[in-house]
């Protein structure tokens, strides 16, 4: 079987194959131009006289993977809620591995640099892909060309349509739980590994043939809260050590202490604030990073200062979000996974603190979902177009270093903002073309740098407002040009021709492929 | 000289640098290693970069190893060179050609209310260093530079004054003290340095001897543009030569105190009251308004603590200082908006110079308020005040029409 086959230009310009692992694909057709149609993909349904007392415990993660059907060629999921604490994914392969199964799909929320071992399984086949985000090492594995299937990067929001429209048929999931009770009933707030929520796990749970709760917290019937509920449940099986909580903080979820960025960041809140974006009762989102942090700071000043409240936040939450909760300055924070243990207890303490799933959030094949009314988003990029085109995958040089997450998804909010360094260590971030295209252009409607402020020219309000407020703006072209002259205009990379991934957009169309690095 | 020229820093957090390793070589012509995270974008650019400087210095056979993070063309050229003239002497130096806008000079009394000390060998700092919008841009070749890297740093600080958009501050450059520091110049007055600071200043023999370097190179050069002088006063000697100093030449423009050496000398600790230093301080606030230029304050060392230094710029401002270093860009508004006047001592100022107009107009000698009486010195601090206000951007300057 071909790798890949019959590529075709798709509407954004973009060479993608449309036979990809040997499955056919849509190519992208533009924003809003595809419809995905059908019905919900449906698992094979049993009886509760197969569970007859409830109790579905087994004695080791090996028992209920054999018991579950394991064998070569399946699709195995997990979630990463524990971040870079995850400890089952590696053990589930290794039983793989001792078994002697081969060309398995993993199919995680997201994979982590602590998930680097599990390069020895794609090299000796017992994986042959994995389609999910990819950070660090296996990113750069796989940029180089040495997985034997292709990957398939999906958004949040995107990777539950696939299991919802039956794209991805997962035999097995696997949901590492800090506390369970046997007959499945889950949840993330409890327990000694406790990692917030297990929204990212939920589809997972409802369409998956066969699932396995893994906890080190066996609580007697009923686990409550349940958000993952016992009924969708075939095996529990109870570990000594299910995740490491203090690996959930990833380096980014610090304030940042770059001036640079705070610059950047005031920047942003100035812009938000003089254009009328923030009012009483908007709502945003701001990621885990170090300048979407202090920008969430400075929009808490802004609402303090005005006595006004945001309705919400989506989150991403960590100690930041969770202080402006708690002095009332919000009055919800919808947490799609949590950052850090002071986001981990406050959505323990605080019903205003709600999780939430990709299905509640990001679904675009639904009947709506929450990030379409979204205020203010802000999100980073690698790279960014002079037609505000943006790529968050891969880096200038090519490699593959990052997951798209809820990236893709959150770019349905009103006005979305990407503030953003003009060059980072000599490499500009504003290109002629972007090397991956993750986000088409009229999607993305602020570009705020350390040197001025660039409008999406198809935002004419935005225009209007910014300019009325007397805030000086640039167009994309000038900041390009104003990193140029320090930086310099970079070459060409050349990248080989081969295909090593593809880019899904949010309608389950490929929107992009990622080409293999060339190493000497 | 060294059989291997080193240049640069390449080390795990250092970004926006590289590390040069040069050796001349008997045969083989020119061999350019070039390790760099940007080679796919930059290096074909890099290798020429190279090529044209060993070319320049007529280098035939060598090996150039280059280990870089980012250097822009500016640092990588430094580099280079440095690491070149370690191992082989010429007088000859490789220039970029200077920023238009680098050539723009200042006067003699404009604002310095903050100068941003930059590390004279870590060009990481310099690129962003003007979006801050500082009065004045330090790049240091003194205390911030450590003694091995010394000599390295006069290259990036030489090409930063011609390549480095420094976005309207003052290009501002710190020598080492004196007799060392003369050298300096020759790597700085040729390429359109602004004002010199000259530390550990104390007597005016040491202003003497960096004006007569100064006009050597200028007339060397062919050079007519304005530099000025701040010294820096650093010891007890320094302060009580305070006046002599300040008023050896025409060319200072502002003379600064530097407290960590200060107090050092005179044995005490710097505290946070500063009453220690207190008579310095007064010393340099009447001996430079005594000579007609602008006393400026020590820097606060205590980069996290933004409430401590609002503090202390406003006791610096009433002992009459007009402005004060800064190590951190995060500072520099916090003394902006402490030294420019406040908003009730603008509206004070108004009513004074309306009153003074009026007195003007109506051929008076005497301007008064209402039943009171104005000297003559409140009508020029108010005076004062008000340009202050309008440079600062703190009043319209056509406040009296509206």
């Amino acid at each position: 079987m071909k790798k890949y086959d019959k590529l075709v230009e798709n509407a954004a310009g973009r060479m993608v194959p449309t036979i990809i692992n040997g499955e056919n694909h849509m190519p992208f057709q533009g924003v809003g131009k595809y419809r995905p149609t059908g019905r919900k993909y449906g698992a094979k349904i049993p009886t509760c006289n197969d569970f007859p007392d409830g109790n579905k415990e087994v004695n080791t993660l090996k028992e209920a993977l054999i018991n579950a059907g394991l064998k070569d060629g399946m699709t195995i999921s997990s979630h990463h809620h524990f971040r870079n604490g995850d400890l089952i994914a590696k053990q589930v392969f290794d039983i793989a591995h001792d078994l002697g199964i081969k060309n398995l799909r993993w199919y995680p929320s997201a994979s982590f640099p602590c998930q680097e071992e599990l390069i020895k399984y794609l090299e000796d086949g017992t994986i042959n892909r994995i389609e999910g985000s990819m950070n660090g090492p296996l990113g750069k594995f796989t940029s180089e060309g040495k997985m034997k299937g292709v990957s398939i990067l999906r958004s949040h929001g995107g990777r539950y349509q696939a299991i919802q429209d039956g794209e991805v048929k997962i035999d097995i999931a696997i949901i590492a739980a800090p506390t369970a009770d046997t007959f499945g009933n889950a949840n993330g707030v409890n327990g000694d590994a406790a990692c917030g929520l297990l929204g990212f796990a939920l589809a997972d749970s409802q369409y998956a043939e066969k699932v396995i709760v893994v906890t080190d917290n066996l609580v007697p019937f009923p686990c409550i809260p349940w958000q993952i509920q016992g009924n969708y449940v075939d095996f529990v099986v109870k570990v000594d050590k299910v995740g490491l909580p203090e690996k959930i903080i990833s380096g980014t979820t610090q304030i940042t202490k770059s001036p640079d960025r705070l610059l950047i960041a005031e920047m942003t809140a100035d812009f938000c604030e003089k254009t009328g974006l923030i009012y009483d009762g908007f709502s945003y989102q701001a990621g885990a990073g170090g300048t979407a942090l202090s920008i969430g700071n400075y929009f808490g000043d802004i609402l303090r200062k005005n006595n006004w409240k945001a309705r919400f936040i989506r989150a991403g939450s960590n100690k930041y979000p969770v202080e402006l909760l708690e002095e009332g300055l919000v009055e919800y924070i919808l947490d799609g996974q949590t950052f850090d243990l002071e986001g981990v207890r406050s959505m323990k303490e605080n019903q205003n603190h709600v999780n939430t799933s990709p299905f509640t959030s990001y679904n675009f094949h639904s009947k709506g979902n929450f990030a379409q009314f979204v205020d203010i988003v802000v999100l980073g990029a690698t790279e960014i177009d002079v037609e505000f085109n943006a790529n968050v995958v891969t880096h200038s040089d090519g490699y593959l270093l990052h997951g798209i997450g809820g990236w893709q998804n959150c770019l349905a909010a009103k006005t979305t903002i990407m503030p953003i360094p003009l060059f980072r260590d000599r490499i500009p971030v504003i290109r002629d073309r972007v090397t991956t295209l993750c986000a088409p252009g009229e999607l993305i409607d602020v570009i705020v740098t350390e040197r001025g402020i660039a409008i999406n020219p198809l935002r004419k309000d935005l225009i209007q407002k910014a300019r009325s407020a007397g805030i000086e703006l640039k167009t994309i072209h000038q900041l390009k040009e104003e990193a140029e002259k320090i930086c310099g205009i970079p070459e060409e990379v050349i990248l080989s021709d081969e295909i090593v991934s593809v880019i899904k957009w949010i309608d389950g169309t490929v929107i992009d492929s990622v080409k293999k690095v060339l190493t000497k | 000289m060294e059989k291997i020229g080193l240049a640069g820093n390449y080390a795990s957090g250092v970004k926006s640098d590289c590390l040069v390793q040069f050796e001349s070589t008997k045969s083989g012509g020119l061999q350019i290693e070039i390790n760099s995270r940007v080679k796919s974008m930059f290096g074909i650019s890099m290798e020429n970069l190279a090529k044209d400087i060993l070319d320049y210095f007529e280098i035939e056979n060598a090996k150039l190893k280059i280990d870089d993070t980012g250097a822009v063309d500016f640092v990588l050229a430094a580099r280079i060179e440095a690491a070149i003239k370690k191992v082989i002497t010429s007088n000859k130096e490789f220039l970029l050609p200077i920023l238009e806008e680098n050539k723009i000079p200042t006067q003699k009394d404009d604002f310095r209310f903050s100068r941003l000390y930059l590390p004279g060998n870590t060009p990481k700092l310099m690129l962003n260093a003007g979006i801050h919008k500082p009065n004045g841009l330090i790049l240091d070749l003194e205390d911030a530079v450590a003694p091995e890297k010394k000599y390295e740093a006069k290259f990036v600080v030489r090409n930063a004054l011609r390549a480095l958009n420094f976005y309207g501050s003052e290009r501002m450059v710190r020598i080492n003290q004196i007799p060392g520091g003369l050298d300096d110049l020759e790597y700085i007055v040729p390429h359109f340095v602004n004002l010199i600071l000259i530390p550990k200043c104390e007597s005016a023999k040491d202003i003497l001897s960096v004006n007569q370097r100064i006009d050597m190179i200028k007339q060397r050069e062919k050079l007519s543009h304005d530099i000025w002088l701040m010294p820096i006063i650093e010891s007890a000697k320094g302060v009580m030569n305070a006046y002599e100093i300040v008023t050896a030449a025409d060319n200072i423009s502002s003379m600064a105190i530097g407290l960590e050496d200060y107090t050092a000398d005179i044995g005490t600790l710097r505290t946070k009251s500063g009453t220690e230093s207190l008579f310095a301080r007064n010393m340099i606030v009447t001996a430079s308004i005594a000579a007609g230029v602008q006393p400026i304050d020590s820097v606060f060392s205590d980069v996290g603590d933004m409430d401590g230094l609002a503090e202390n710029v406003k006791v610096s401002k009433n002992l009459g200082f007009s402005g004060m270093g800064c190590i951190h860009p995060r500072q520099i508004r916090v003394i902006h908006e402490n030294f420019s006047p406040e908003t009730a001592e603008i509206e004070k100022a108004k009513k004074i110079v309306i009153a003074f107009n009026d007195a003007k107009k109506k051929g008076l000698g005497v301007v008064s308020m209402g039943s009171k009486m104005i000297d003559a010195p409140v009508v020029k601090r108010a005076l004062n005040t008000i340009t202050t206000a309008i440079l600062t951007g703190k009043l319209e300057a056509d406040w009296m029409d509206n």
